[in-house]
């Protein structure tokens, strides 16, 4: 993990206590460093399950059976990891499952690898047209304030949501 | 009880004989002790015949791949309850990574079947890799699950069935099936339904 992180990150630790209150128990993810405090975070909490997955569509499938078992979870990946998602979400869509995904973006706000850029463009676009509504988020406050909403709309209204936390949040990755 | 699919003419070849209408029932007994994910397509006929439909059971028409990781999501949240998958062979190897997730989370509440009929039902009957070259039991193991087993014969499913409830980790029992066709059944369609009906049934809401 070698990757600078530029911007304030002490709301990592906001975020996760956020989650933590509204019930999250299952936070599954594929390594990254822009959500390594949320998941060094569920590592350490003995009241939660952190799930290592081998790709995203693992959590994505995993999120709907924790919610038929009554749990809470929140799936942590980045936007090239969107890609390897959508048809798995075709199960969040038509069972009308809540779904939370927060997303570190590439592919955007100043990012130096040419290959990023495919799926990072094409994050908000492929997860709207399978009915994910995207929060954007380019600051610390608007990051708390957005999985806050997305909280609301997820457990509360049974919608599925992503928080995009852009480069511009992030910092982008130095080459 | 592993063996190898490289050579068919090898006396470890695997054998598919067994019927799946009357194996997989036997396999998994009183399946009100379980609350049970289902794959798409032959595992959901399979499961919805067993249990006509009963809020215990949840059963996919899509979504291919997602079947263990479902298994898992759900076993993790109820510790207190015996959760069953059920999955065929095309659909596992669609998201095979997910035995590496579960070997590592290894909830002892968790038992997969896959019922392995070296085909693709759904689509015509062509053959999987398993009919070819590829052994599910042995990619469990060598992905971290520890109880691993083949049933492939009569005398294989009363141990299968009480291997299948021990646990002190998950369990993974391959069962290898004929092209038989799975029961015909009226299956719940709409996976909406279906999630509404399994969390009243568990949850009350």
């Amino acid at each position: 993990m070698n990757e600078q992180i530029t911007a304030s990150t002490r709301w990592q630790d906001e975020v996760f206590d956020l989650l933590r209150r509204h019930g999250v128990t299952q936070f599954a993810y594929v390594p990254d460093a822009g959500h390594t405090i949320l998941i060094d975070r569920s590592l350490a909490d003995p009241d939660v399950y952190a799930i290592a997955l081998t790709t995203e569509e693992e959590g994505v499938a995993l999120i709907a059976g924790a919610d038929l078992g009554g749990a809470r979870g929140v799936l942590l990946m980045q936007s090239s990891g969107v890609g390897n998602c959508i048809n798995m979400l075709s199960l969040i869509n038509a069972g009308r499952f809540p779904f939370l995904a927060l997303v570190t973006m590439r592919g955007d706000f100043g990012e130096g690898n040419p290959w990023q850029y495919t799926m990072g463009q094409a994050v908000v676009p492929v997860l709207q047209a399978v009915g994910v509504t995207c929060l954007r988020a380019d600051t610390p406050a608007e990051a708390l304030a957005a999985v806050s909403a997305a909280v609301t709309m997820v457990f509360q209204a049974g919608q599925a949501v992503a928080v995009l936390f852009t480069q511009k949040l992030l910092g982008a990755k130095r080459f | 009880m592993s063996s190898s699919a490289n050579d068919l003419s090898a006396s470890d070849a695997p054998i598919f004989e067994l019927d799946r209408c009357e194996a997989l029932p036997a396999l998994i007994g009183r399946h009100e002790d379980f609350l049970i994910v289902a794959g798409l397509a032959g595992t959901a006929r399979d499961i919805a015949a067993l249990t006509e439909n009963a809020p215990h059971g949840f059963t996919m028409g899509g979504a291919m791949g997602g079947a263990c990781m479902i298994g898992l999501g759900l076993a993790l949240a109820r510790r207190d309850r015996r959760v069953l998958v059920v999955t065929g062979d095309g659909e596992l190897l669609m998201n095979v990574g997910a035995l590496a997730t579960i070997a590592l989370m290894n909830p002892p509440n968790l038992s997969i079947i896959c019922v392995d009929n070296g085909h693709y039902g759904e689509t015509g009957y062509q053959k999987s890799h398993t009919s070819l070259c590829t052994d599910l039991e042995k990619m469990a193991s060598g992905a971290g699950i520890k109880l691993t087993r083949t049933v492939q014969r009569a005398t294989d499913i009363p141990s299968g069935a009480q291997f299948l409830r021990a646990g002190n980790g998950t369990v993974f029992v391959l069962l290898r099936v004929n092209t038989g066709e799975p029961p015909v059944y009226k299956r719940i369609w709409d996976p909406a339904v279906n999630r509404a009906q399994f969390r009243l049934g568990l949850l009350g809401k």
